[in-house]
């Protein structure tokens, strides 16, 4: 009996000790993380927590969490060419999955990385969780003039730069030249007009549908409402961080809706989500005749098998339909950037790799020549090699010149809402209601209006409509 | 002389209590917690504190522009007027309603055949009925998103025969039938196993009486075999109340594939889980996540309420 309770008591004694023992050490509370370069809560990062190996053993690391496809090669770069920081790389994701994690640890106030890629919509929203440093004056003057006003604006608040921009997304129209021919549509549509008149050719003719209206993909839609005309919002994270304006309803909100509902209504375009199998499937085998989309759409597709078996040099791309096409407007869907985080251990040290990740030739070479991205760096944007390179996707044609360069020197750049992933998902719900209700436009925009300026309210934001 | 044995420690005990006093009373105790202290702690550690801590996010208010406040349960007040929580809580009852009465069936009537069949073929079948209950929720949700693709689904195939379109099976006006089947398939193996094995509990002699009376395989199944298995029917019919509550994985999974269909309120789960993660919603997704714990409650315990003369397992 003794000898029993004696054992029990060592053994319970041991469960509380491996479970002491479990628990996380000691985490250091550095309070009032507002100022910009005090150090971090995360402490200094092991070698053996980066995917990538580091070259220069005894330079401090900067964590990074980024998933473009060749970030391998594009740390390595930055690591050999940089003997007092090291680059310590992880994918945590693509898009929404990086987002979420990242969105936590800034809610934990523990567990970000130092660097972290972002697309440009969603930066407001982390800039009002106090979660990204203002670099402009880390070292962002000595680099602002490799990039557009536009790529500028895209991750400016004001005078404030939040971070570092690398890719770009400006829009154009990819279609099937062997569709076009088939059915006798002799050049890319030049206006919205004339892509709806072309839509009904093809499908009198027993053709596809000519394009394809996702719900998954708001952002493509908020910029086609935005080429019309539309200001969805007004934000200025630097100035006034409570007070946005949301204009979602406006009347060039609704004929965007409208005219994309009435095509769906009519069969003329797809219902299907994009970045499915589903999609890609309908793409290779020829389901539908074009597809509105960005700079970076190129290397997507190809990377999911496009343009490699029977619809090989099938596709070119053309400039994005207009509504006026007096009046051209020029328009932007994804794109990223590298942004240091207020969780930062080093924010000086931070920002130099988020500026000089992707910016050494080598890199951007590489990025821009297997169509990884579109590149913001004007370097490339004005070498003779970009201008000039034949993309082997659009079976030899000189994309860049004829569309994306223009495209891209014309953008004036977005004002995104501090609640990106709510709107989204708001306008995600109205786009799926049109293609299964064939909800009309003005409906859609209203609803979208009321929930997202009734979320601002309950965020405690001053909205003015 | 088995009733001698049985009944000797207690008797033993007895004046050991009486004459012993406080001392071996403690050291009985203190190794009594000693022996539950692994359980305890498990239980405290990964159960009581999270949830402790849940309920007291719950209680602060978090506005991206106005940052945290106390605001003690105006979150439970705003949840039950909230049109996506609510809508969220009715999709999950109405499949809860559709739901469990198809699981009910399909798992009794595979267990009472099982039960009633006894050669090889019945113990493949067996395994078979059970394998479902095997595969990880998520891979059986990614396999069924594949069999309802319009693209690749065999759907596509057996109405082109017919020269008609496939329907999408995740549309929204199909999505409830698509996850029921979806969940039917994944959970009635695992409960048609608790009814069999009840019914290998049962003893032999009552079939043996009750074909004696002149009671045919029919009514063998449904007025022996089925009320003397009630108890693990009301189990099981708890487990599927419960779990169809927090409906969370399997649209989860499909939502990627549904063309807009799964919503972020679609269930409360999935509601509390984007307001969380993607809306930066801590506190009020963790009142969301209460308040759909109290609507459980609520309805399990009205659930055995209702139930109480059979189920003497709550009891």
């Amino acid at each position: 009996m003794k000898l029993k309770a004696v054992t029990a008591t060592i053994a319970a004694a041991a469960l509380t000790l491996g479970l002491a023992a479990c628990s996380p050490g000691g985490a250091s509370t550095t309070g009032g993380s507002d100022a910009a370069l005090q150090p971090g809560p995360n402490g200094s990062a092991k070698a053996s927590d980066c995917t990538n190996k580091i070259v220069h053993k005894d330079a401090p690391l900067v964590t990074v969490w980024a998933w473009y496809p060749n970030m391998a090669k594009v740390v390595d770069n930055f690591n050999n060419g940089n003997s007092d920081v090291q680059a310590c790389w992880r994918n945590a994701g693509q898009g929404t999955d990086e987002y979420n994690k990242f969105q936590t640890a800034v809610a934990a106030k523990k567990g970000a990385p130092d660097v972290v890629m972002l697309e440009a919509d969603h930066l407001p929203t982390f800039e009002i969780q106090n979660a990204l440093v203002d670099i402009s004056g880390l070292g962002w003057d000595a680099v602002k003039g490799n990039f557009s006003s536009g790529a500028i604006k895209d991750v400016s608040s004001g005078d404030a730069v939040y971070a570092a921009p690398i890719d770009g997304g400006p829009m154009a129209l990819i279609y099937r030249k062997d569709i076009f021919e088939k059915y006798g549509i002799d050049e890319a549509p030049k206006t919205w007009a004339q892509y709806a008149e072309d839509a009904a050719k093809v499908k009198e003719a027993g053709g596809p549908a000519f394009g394809d209206l996702g719900s998954n993909v708001p952002a493509v839609m908020m910029a086609l409402q935005i080429q019309k005309g539309a200001q969805p919002f007004a934000y200025d994270y630097g100035k006034a961080k409570q007070d946005v304006t949301v204009k979602l309803d406006d009347q060039a909100s609704k004929d965007v809706l409208g005219y994309w509902s009435d095509l769906s209504k009519k069969g003329l375009v797809g219902k299907q989500d994009q970045f499915t199998t589903d999609y890609i499937s309908g793409v290779v085998n020829g389901k539908y005749a074009t597809y509105v989309s960005a700079a970076w759409a190129p290397g997507y597709l190809t990377g999911a098998g496009v343009g490699k078996g029977a619809d090989k040099g099938k596709f070119a791309v053309a400039p994005l339909p207009q509504w006026d096409e007096s009046n051209p407007v020029s328009v932007n869907w994804g794109g990223s950037a590298l942004a240091v985080t207020t969780q930062a251990t080093d924010k000086k040290l931070a920002a130099k790799v988020a500026l000089g990740l992707y910016a050494d030739d080598a890199s951007l070479q590489d990025g821009w020549r297997n169509q990884i991205i579109f590149p913001l760096n004007q370097s490339v944007l004005k070498s003779d090699e970009f201008i000039d390179a034949k993309v082997d996707f659009f079976d030899g044609q000189t994309a860049n010149k004829d569309v994306y360069i223009p495209a891209e020197n014309a953008y004036k750049g977005f004002v995104y809402p501090p609640f990106v992933t709510y709107y989204y998902s708001e306008l995600q719900k109205q786009i799926a209601s049109i293609n299964n209700n064939g909800t009309s436009g003005e409906a859609a925009a209203t609803a979208v209006q009321q929930s997202v300026v009734k979320y601002a309210k309950s965020q405690g934001f001053k909205v003015t409509e | 002389m088995t009733a001698v044995h049985s009944s000797a420690p207690a008797e033993v005990r007895r004046p050991v209590a009486r004459r012993g006093g406080g001392a071996t009373r403690r050291r009985q105790a203190v190794t009594g917690w000693v022996f539950i202290s692994p359980f305890i702690v498990v239980f405290a550690v990964f159960l009581v504190a999270p949830l402790g801590y849940a309920f007291y996010l719950s209680l602060f208010t978090n506005g991206l522009a106005t940052g945290t406040q106390f605001s003690g349960l105006a979150n439970y007040v705003q949840a039950f007027q909230d049109p996506s929580f609510l809508r969220g809580i009715g999709f999950v009852a109405l499949f809860t309603l559709v739901l469990v009465p198809v699981q009910m069936a399909v798992s009794v009537a595979a267990a009472l055949v099982l039960d009633a069949v006894t050669n090889r073929f019945a113990r493949f079948a067996r395994l078979m009925i059970f394998l479902p209950y095997a595969v990880p929720a998520v891979i059986g949700a990614l396999m069924w998103g594949f069999l309802y693709s319009p693209t690749f689904g065999p759907l596509e195939s057996i109405f082109g025969l017919f020269g008609l379109q496939a329907p999408f099976l995740l549309s929204p006006g199909n999505i409830f039938g698509g996850l029921i089947n979806v969940v039917t398939w994944q959970w009635a193996g695992y409960y048609m196993i608790i009814v069999y094995a009840a019914l290998q509990g049962l003893d032999p002699a009552v079939y043996e009486a009750a074909r004696i009376d002149g009671a045919g395989p029919w009514q063998l199944a449904l007025r022996v075999k089925l009320p003397m298995v009630a108890n693990s029917l009301v189990l099981i019919l708890v487990f599927a109340v419960i779990g169809t509550l927090q409906f969370f994985t399997e649209p989860q999974v499909l939502r990627p594939i549904a063309n807009g269909s799964v919503t972020t309120d679609f269930t409360p789960n999935i509601y509390a889980y984007n307001l969380a993660f993607g809306f930066a919603q801590f506190n009020y997704a963790s009142a969301i996540s209460f308040a759909l714990g109290i609507v459980i409650f609520i309805a399990v315990y009205l659930f055995l309420f209702l139930t109480r003369k059979r189920g003497s397992v709550f009891a």
